[in-house]
């Protein structure tokens, strides 16, 4: 954002005789064309999602409103407005009121650091990394708010396991990331994108064995973070109801929903800077792309690519993989997750050492056999997919729709 | 198995069957759901693709019905109303009335069973609905008439093909409900021999055709 202004000061005289001012309408601006950007992101991504669950679960899934469906997230935004926001007799008014906006506020404030192109950024904080961390540890007080403050069992016990799940896998989470910072050696995020390369084998996760683990690892504690299945345990409709969100109608109910799909957005964003390469351009240095600003677009455009392929992952996990229990949720944390984690991190440090000590072209090949790994396991997917369409009776079809 | 083997084992466990279980679901996105959007985007007309002993809404075709009431009896939650009289002439019986609700009717098929002639079955109707419930209440009999006899020789009046006499009674979803009351009387052929011409409206005596009316 510091750069961009510069180069409007250069540009826009305004900007030269009030640059307070011009500075401040920058970050407004910016603000709110992030804000309505990623909500526009966020709704059709509730499309999509019920699309592929749809398909997924040999149904359709919504086609009626607009082409394919499309309007539908409208429609039930709008459908959302027009109802009664209800607050029960019992529930104290003022949190309950006040708990969607920490949900909200935390999800949205992630957006402050992710980046999309070397300007486009709403601040790039030298402490990114643990800035991140920190907001997204906001939308656990907004659900404990809610679920204390609806005064109702289920939506206690939703918040409850929220907050448990959330602390633990906040644990994961940290050390997996941990393992991807040691080589870029800074916990900003434009540092961390410009340590790494445009193409897929100068990326962070094929960097060392280490991260090439690591980024399963925060992929799956990202997903018990953001509540998502198989870790929605608090929500589990099979045995709370709704979860915390049980008394919420109306605009507030659709609050909870905005940021819990905004934030499937910020699973793939975070997981796209650390590991994936972020906005870089194959082949396009930094400098190059820094100073053109159709290539800083293009940049964002990747960005988005990756995140989206990277929800697209998320929506198709939650589809195959049913829910899991309380007590086996935490075993996952605590025998598996952290002390992979801390492994991951040491090995991660050795790594480090390692490096320095052989030829570059030793690291090199390392990566270019975890690239090779990383396509083997997409391209196996793929054959096992095709495999299971070929068992079943029917002849594929490969339009979207019909 | 060491724990250190079963911790390891357990991780290639969830790998796995993660990756096959991803696999699989990927795999369903490329096959066409089986779907049928009914109403409206349906291939060919629901009312095509019916089994052929389809249970749907039940109709009676009167010419050829007896008024014997095993319908009536037959049915296990009463549904069905069969009215009758003694003729006015004193010898006989008249047809008063005959209601099959099909709000309540649960399409179990045993009135069918019953009946003697056949007249009663189910039809591939199955879309009927009204704002007031009152209204599925189906008359099949609009005023007295002399029920079918059955003799030797004469064969059974043949009926319209199935679903087009309940079709044709089967009120618009919104219509308003007027409580039902029996028409005039007309005799007709005591024989009921009148079936043929019966059938073109069923449940409806042809006055004109009928020769001398008595009151
Ligand atoms: S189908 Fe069954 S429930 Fe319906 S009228 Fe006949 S006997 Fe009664
Ligand atoms: S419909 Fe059949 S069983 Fe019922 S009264 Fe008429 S003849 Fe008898």
């Amino acid at each position: 954002m510091g750069d961009f202004f510069e180069y409007l000061k250069s540009q826009w005289s305004f900007a030269q005789e009030h640059p307070a001012l011009a500075f401040f309408l920058l970050v407004v601006g910016y603000g709110i064309v992030m804000i309505g950007f990623f909500s526009a992101f966020a709704g059709p991504v509730t499309w999509v999602e019920r699309r592929v669950a749809g398909r997924m679960q040999c149904r359709i899934g919504p086609n009626r409103v607009g082409p394919h469906g499309f309007l539908q997230w409208l429609a039930d935004g709008l459908k959302n407005f027009l109802k009664e926001d209800l607050i029960p007799n019992a529930a104290d008014k003022i949190l309950f009121r006040i708990a969607v906006y920490p949900v909200f506020a935390g999800v949205f404030l992630t957006f402050v650091v992710l980046p999309l192109g070397p300007w486009i950024v709403g601040a790039d904080l030298s402490v990114g990394v643990v800035y991140l961390l920190a907001v997204t540890a906001l939308v656990v007080t907004g659900i404990i708010m809610s679920g204390w403050a609806s005064n109702s069992k289920w939506s206690l016990l939703g918040g409850i396991r929220s907050a448990a799940q959330m602390v633990s896998y906040e644990v994961a989470a940290g050390m997996a990331l941990l393992t991807a910072i040691i080589p870029a050696g800074s916990l900003s995020f434009q540092d961390i994108i410009e340590h790494q390369g445009g193409w897929p084998w100068q990326w962070l996760v094929v960097y060392s064995p280490a991260t090439f683990l690591a980024f399963f690892v925060y992929f799956t504690a990202s997903l018990a973070e953001g509540n998502r299945t198989p870790f929605d345990l608090p929500e589990a409709e099979s045995e709370l109801v709704a979860g915390y969100n049980t008394e919420y109608s109306g605009m507030r109910f659709l609050f909870f929903a905005f940021a819990e799909w905004a934030n499937l957005y910020v699973i793939g964003a975070v997981i796209t800077a650390v590991f994936l390469g972020g906005w870089r351009i194959p082949g396009v240095d930094i400098a190059t792309q820094t100073n053109n600003i159709w290539l800083q677009f293009a940049g964002a455009a990747i960005f988005l690519t990756k995140a989206s392929v990277l929800v697209f992952v998320t929506i198709w996990l939650r589809w195959t993989l049913p829910r899991l229990r309380v007590d086996q949720l935490m075993l996952m944390c605590w025998k598996y997750f952290v002390p992979f984690g801390i492994g991951l991190v040491v090995l991660s440090l050795f790594w480090q050492v390692l490096a320095a000590a052989v030829p570059t072209w030793v690291t090199s090949a390392i990566s270019v056999l975890l690239t090779l790994a990383g396509a083997a396991l997409v391209a196996g997917m793929f054959w096992r997919a095709w495999y299971n369409i070929r068992a079943g009776k029917d002849a594929p079809v490969y339009t979207w729709l019909i | 198995m060491g724990s250190v083997s079963t911790y390891f084992e357990n991780v290639k466990n969830a790998a796995v069957t993660i990756f096959e279980g991803m696999a699989v679901t990927l795999s369903w996105m490329f096959r066409r759901p089986i779907t049928i959007q009914y109403p409206d985007r349906t291939p060919e007309p629901v009312k095509d693709t019916l089994p052929d002993r389809f249970r749907g809404i039940l109709e009676v075709h009167i010419p050829a019905c007896t008024a014997c009431s095993a319908c009536a009896r037959a049915c296990p939650i009463d549904v069905i109303l069969v009215e009758t009289q003694k003729h006015p002439s004193g010898k006989g019986r008249l047809l008063m009335r005959f209601d099959i609700d099909i709000s309540k009717c649960m399409y179990c098929g045993l009135c069918t069973e019953a009946c003697p002639t056949g007249c009663l079955r189910h039809t591939p109707v199955f879309e009927a609905t009204g704002r007031d419930i009152h209204n599925l209440v189906v008359h099949f009999v609009d005023g007295p008439v002399v029920p079918y006899k059955h003799k030797k020789g004469r064969p059974v009046p043949a009926s319209p093909p199935p679903g087009d006499i309940v079709q044709a009674l089967l009120k618009p979803w919104d219509a308003e409900y007027v409580a039902w009351s029996p028409g005039e009387f007309v005799e007709r052929d005591a024989g009921g021999g009148d079936g043929e011409k019966g059938a073109a409206s069923p449940g409806k005596v042809e006055g004109g055709a009928t020769g001398s009316g008595s009151g």
